[in-house]
């Protein structure tokens, strides 16, 4: 009799069932319930009020905002990062500067929230050890654009550029040697290779990371939220004044509206995601 | 058809030129992996390197190709000296072991890649290019992308894309390897085909004895770093020049020799030498499995050449049975397979030696 695997076959997806459970219970159960939430009252009725709340003009503002920070941070991060992880591809591939980098990475790219923020103001804030240390010497550092939009930015890309090398890395290992031989043999120059055939090859991963990077600025709110006390300047914020603010209490499901509204832009970017990378994964394989 | 071919031939033609690599060297920290080879391939000729893992075959090809430095040496093409001329200088076409084609362009587009890069027109390049797909017979596939194609056809493409530069010379990187058996044939005919049409010289790099037997003009067998043997592939397997070609190249029986008289006696039966200035006395005498005959041996009969059947390979029209001598070794022959019904494991045998000139190597 020969043995049975145990793997594969009808039970194969038993060993996913945990991470299916959680993705259920931790992202499809609680956007069932926004977007539910964002079409009933407080009383649970039918209502088309809180989806309204999307046109006014702070909202609209806030989205605006939360567009351009997450287009600004993916692009300076993808761009920084892609450079990066070229660098680190072009060395050994067993070297210390890919294990090094790769390593710091992994963690830099986590390094997000309020440790971040705080990290940012200890430095660069008004009280920060930077800006009291260039006072000393006699430049004032103007620091009240830190917790703007432009903080934001220069805030968000310092875990955006990390996370691009990662993902972008294994598409750049993907760029076949051979292939910049055989564009060398027909008689291309390097920049020739890098144009004709490097960068249309690379271009679908490096969107797709870059429509990652979006969504990843896009949905983050703890580093905002840290950094800015007052007002919501973007679509995250705007969910924390409606679910906390004394003066318009009671608007929950209104925040339930406004995060439905950023499922919707964060779904379109995901999609976008899934498309582009399935023409890199079958290019670069 | 014939019009057809007439007219892709001399689309790709181009006139063969003399290839000479002068005393290269190449050493990889201590590993020397080129030691001072000399290698001349004649104009439209396509010269196979044959030889194990490691002997240089690749790194004389790559040095050739100009995508590594040589540390010593010279490379003339044409009776010019290219060895400090970048790749993208060189017009050489280059086929190589795994599928290169840009995946993100068509059979076409890859084929056409060069002659963009030459800036030739968009027209033209087109003409040129499906004359080329026509050439390796890919015509129908000019609108495929590399994933839509089997890797038989990704490696005609890819030839198809070193030919329509019309290369000075054609080198070919172990371009069947990952082929399988069938379609490795049927390319390998196919190469060899276009490769007359267009007379370009040719290197050809493989680890396959059969297949660099099969297909070139001269075989060149390497071994760490030098050339062994360069010659017709009929000398290279029956005139090695060294005990190195004599063991590397086919399969063979080396048995106890005794050679006397410029002929070589292998236990009893006394064979013609290859080379008859081979020095006299003791030696090893390489019997190839085809010159090996076996008889059914009679009950009791006994002698060197009669032994026990230790294994039987079944190859389809042919099988070949090793026989074992005792202490003169084992003999292997390769016997019609109609006729091996007789010789199962265990039985005796008695093995007959056609009288082939045989090559001798020192005792072991």
């Amino acid at each position: 009799m020969s043995p049975r695997r145990v793997t594969g076959g009808r039970l194969a997806w038993l060993g996913s069932l945990p991470f299916l459970a959680y993705v259920g219970l931790f992202l499809l159960a609680p956007t069932v319930v926004v977007a539910a939430g964002a079409f009933t009252d407080t009383a649970n009725r039918p209502t088309l009020a809180n989806v309204r709340v999307l046109g006014d003009r702070t909202v609209v503002d806030s989205f605006v905002n939360s567009i351009a920070l997450s287009a600004a941070s993916a692009v300076i991060g993808a761009v920084l990062g892609a450079v990066l992880a070229w660098v680190v591809v072009t060395g050994n591939p067993d070297g210390a500067l890919r294990r090094t980098t790769t390593a710091v990475c992994g963690v830099l790219a986590q390094f997000g929230g309020v440790t971040l923020a705080f990290a940012f103001i200890a430095s660069i804030g008004n009280q920060g050890l930077v800006t009291l240390a260039l006072a000393q010497l006699g430049p004032q550092l103007s620091t009240g654009w830190l917790y703007e939009l432009p903080g934001l930015v220069l805030v968000y890309s310092y875990f955006q550029v990390p996370l691009m090398v990662l993902v972008f890395l294994p598409a750049l290992d993907g760029v076949r040697p051979q292939w910049r031989e055989a564009a060398e043999t027909l008689g291309g120059s390097p920049w020739q290779y890098f144009r004709h055939v490097a960068v249309p090859l690379l271009t679908p991963a490096f969107l797709g990371a870059l429509l990652l990077l979006f969504a990843n600025a896009f949905a983050a709110y703890a580093t905002a939220a840290a950094l800015i006390s007052q007002g919501a300047i973007i679509a995250p914020l705007q969910i924390r004044t409606a679910l906390t603010s004394e003066v318009v209490l009671g608007q929950a499901n209104a925040g339930k509206a406004i995060a439905l509204g950023m499922i919707l832009v964060v779904a379109v970017a995901m999609t976008l995601y899934a498309l582009v990378q399935r023409r890199s994964a079958r290019w670069l394989r | 058809m014939t019009t057809t071919t007439t007219t892709t031939a001399t689309a790709t033609a181009r006139a063969g030129v003399e290839v000479r690599l002068e005393q290269l060297r190449r050493t990889y920290g201590s590993v020397t992996a080129l030691d001072g080879l000399d290698l001349v391939l004649r104009p439209g000729e396509m010269v196979a390197l044959l030889g194990p893992s490691g002997c240089g075959k690749t790194t004389a090809l790559r040095l050739l190709a100009g995508l590594e430095d040589a540390d010593g040496g010279r490379v003339v093409v044409g009776g010019q000296d290219v060895t400090r001329l970048p790749t993208n200088k060189r017009g050489m076409g280059m086929v190589f072991q795994a599928y290169s084609l840009f995946p993100h362009m068509t059979a076409l587009q890859n084929v056409a890649f060069g002659l963009r890069l030459r800036k030739v027109s968009d027209r033209e390049r087109t003409r040129r290019a499906g004359e080329v797909l026509e050439l390796v017979g890919l015509s129908a596939q000019a609108d495929r992308y590399a994933h839509q194609m089997s890797g038989g056809q990704q490696q005609r493409v890819a030839l198809a894309r070193a030919l329509a530069i019309q290369p000075t010379v054609l080198l070919l990187d172990e371009p069947l390897s990952a082929l399988d058996a069938k379609v490795r044939a049927q390319l390998r005919d196919e190469i060899r085909r276009v490769q007359l049409e267009v007379g370009t010289t040719t290197l050809f790099v493989t680890h396959d004895q059969e297949e660099a037997l099969a297909i070139a003009d001269r075989v060149g067998v390497m071994n760490a770093g030098r050339l062994e043997q360069l010659a017709p592939p009929t000398d290279v397997y029956h005139r090695p020049s060294s005990s190195f070609v004599a063991e590397f190249v086919g399969l063979s029986t080396k048995l106890p020799a005794t050679v006397a008289g410029g002929r070589a006696d292998v236990l009893g039966v006394s064979l013609p030498l290859v080379d008859a200035a081979a020095p006299p006395g003791p030696a090893r005498a390489v019997v190839r499995p085809e010159a090996v005959g076996l008889a059914a041996a009679g009950p009791g009969e006994t002698g060197p050449l009669v032994g026990t059947v230790v294994a039987t390979s079944f190859l389809g029209a042919v099988s070949r049975v090793t026989v074992d001598l005792g202490p003169a070794g084992q003999a292997l022959a390769q016997l019609p397979t109609s006729d091996v019904g007789g010789f199962a494991v265990g039985s005796r045998a008695l093995v007959t030696l056609r009288p082939d000139a045989v090559v001798v190597l020192p005792p072991a």
